[in-house]
Formats: structure tokens, C-alpha cells, sequence
């Protein structure tokens, strides 16, 4: 209490630490976590649906818009979401300079893993 | 009191704190969900790949999606996919368990057992019922 009264109100108000975004990253998973709820059960359920399916009937599904449309959400929110904690987790277990190459490798790696499964999305609703 | 020369010598490398001893903890529920959380979002992540492969193979073409339907209707492919859809639910329930957690709900200790069992029994029947649900497909 002593420490938090001699804080200026201005520093209060702002709410901010020396880091300015202490809880972006906390947050931003769990907004990522919320989105994936309902677009991995549709898409767990739609996997189900077409477990017997052939490839024109998979690819017909694929080129619906909303299809896509949903596909390309879930993909941003996977990537994201499956980054930030891959990152908690090597934050938290590696200590040494090997760190910030593994932090670096997550984050190119989902970063392009996302940008070719959105590729191969629009690829597939678009010109196949 | 024991004097300073009687406790065992601290290791000379050491950085970080010595504590918590993970080896000799009995496993507990709630420490065992913790682990598994985490194991299976790294699973998941695994699995991710293969769902950006399957989206390459059909935007290839009939032939290369041909030969990724009949890897994962292998013996092994199945297995694997079996334990995809385990790591799945049990990543979701125990996902929602942290999202009430983080709005501040069921801290309790008896209300932490429920919910993590809860977690075990929902994953094992969602993971029969979507193994069911395909079969009849």
C-alpha cells in the first residue's frame, strides 16, 4: 500500500509499467484462445462430415466463400495463438543465448506456416 | 540448530533457484493438467503443420491429395490422428478451465478438482464421440 500511495496519479491513471505492454501478449492469447473456440469445433465438426468424402467433395466444401472465409480466420488465430504460447513456454525454460534464436524460429515459422495454409485456401475457393 | 558446515555444500554453477524439486513431488491432478496443457499445445502445434500440409495437398491437386488421404488412413496415421483429437479436447476443456481462471472463477480447492476432472472426463468422451461420428461418415 505504501509503495502504491507514492505513485503519481497521472502514473495511476496510465496504468502502465516501465514496459508499456506488460499484459499485451497475456491478452492477446487469450483473445486468440476465445476466437479458436468456436472456429476449431466448426471445423473439427467439419472434418467429421467429410471423413468419407472424396476430393471433389472435400474441394467443393473448400470453395464455399464462408468456407474460406472462416478457414482463413481460424488459420490467423491458430498461428497467432500457437506462437504466443510456444514463446511462454521458451521464455520459460530456456535461459541461455539459445533463447532468442528459438523466439525468433517460432515466430518466422508460424508466421509463414500461417501465410501458406491462407495461400493454399484462397488458392483452392478461388482458381481451382 | 544445525551450523553452516552440516548442510550439504550448494552446487557452484547454480544461477537460479534450486526450488521447487519437480522429481520427488507425487503427481497431483492439478500439477499433472498443468504439464499436460502445456504438452499437448506443443502436440497440437505438430499438428497444425499437417492441417497447413492437407490444405497444400487438396489446393495441389487430386494426386497429392490421394496420397495424404492414404497416409492418414494408415494404421499409423490413424493412431496419430486418434491422439491429435485427445490433445485436442483436452487442450480446449482445459483452454476454457484457464479462461475462468483468468476471469477469476473457481479457485477453490474442491471447485480445481472438479473442474479438472471434469476436463479428463469430457476430452475422453468427446474424443469417443468424434471417433464414433467418423467412423459412421
Amino acid at each position: 500500500m505504501a509503495l502504491q500511495s507514492m505513485r503519481s496519479s497521472l502514473g495511476r491513471a496510465a496504468g502502465l509499467g516501465s514496459a508499456k505492454g506488460g499484459v499485451t501478449q497475456w491478452w492477446a492469447e487469450r483473445v486468440s484462445a476465445v476466437a479458436l473456440i468456436p472456429l476449431t469445433l466448426w471445423l473439427a465438426a467439419s472434418l467429421i462430415k467429410h471423413s468419407g468424402s472424396d476430393y471433389a467433395g472435400v474441394i467443393a466444401w473448400l470453395q464455399s466463400p464462408l468456407v474460406a472465409l472462416l478457414l482463413v480466420l481460424l488459420l490467423i488465430s491458430l498461428f497467432s495463438h500457437l506462437a504466443l504460447g510456444l514463446c511462454v513456454i521458451i521464455e520459460d525454460y530456456i535461459h541461455s543465448g539459445a533463447k532468442f534464436a528459438a523466439l525468433l524460429i517460432v515466430r518466422f515459422t508460424c508466421f509463414s506456416l500461417c501465410v501458406t495454409g491462407i495461400l493454399a485456401t484462397l488458392r483452392i475457393a478461388l482458381i481451382t | 540448530m544445525t551450523s553452516t558446515a552440516d548442510r550439504p555444500p550448494a552446487p557452484e554453477h547454480s544461477s537460479g533457484p534450486l526450488s521447487p524439486h519437480l522429481q520427488i513431488y507425487r503427481p497431483q491432478l492439478t500439477s499433472v493438467l498443468s504439464f499436460a496443457h502445456r504438452l499437448s499445445g506443443i502436440a497440437l502445434s505438430v499438428y497444425s503443420v499437417v492441417l497447413v500440409a492437407w490444405l497444400m495437398a487438396a489446393a495441389a491437386g487430386s494426386g497429392p491429395f490421394s496420397s495424404m488421404q492414404a497416409v492418414m488412413q494408415s494404421l499409423g496415421g490413424q493412431v496419430l490422428l486418434g491422439a491429435g483429437v485427445f490433445c485436442f479436447f483436452l487442450h480446449l476443456c482445459g483452454g476454457i478451465r484457464h479462461l475462468f481462471w483468468d476471469a477469476g472463477y473457481g479457485f477453490e480447492l474442491t471447485n480445481i478438482y472438479v473442474s479438472g476432472w471434469a476436463v479428463v472426463a469430457a476430452s475422453v468422451a468427446l474424443t469417443a464421440l468424434a471417433w464414433l461420428a467418423s467412423s459412421k461418415m
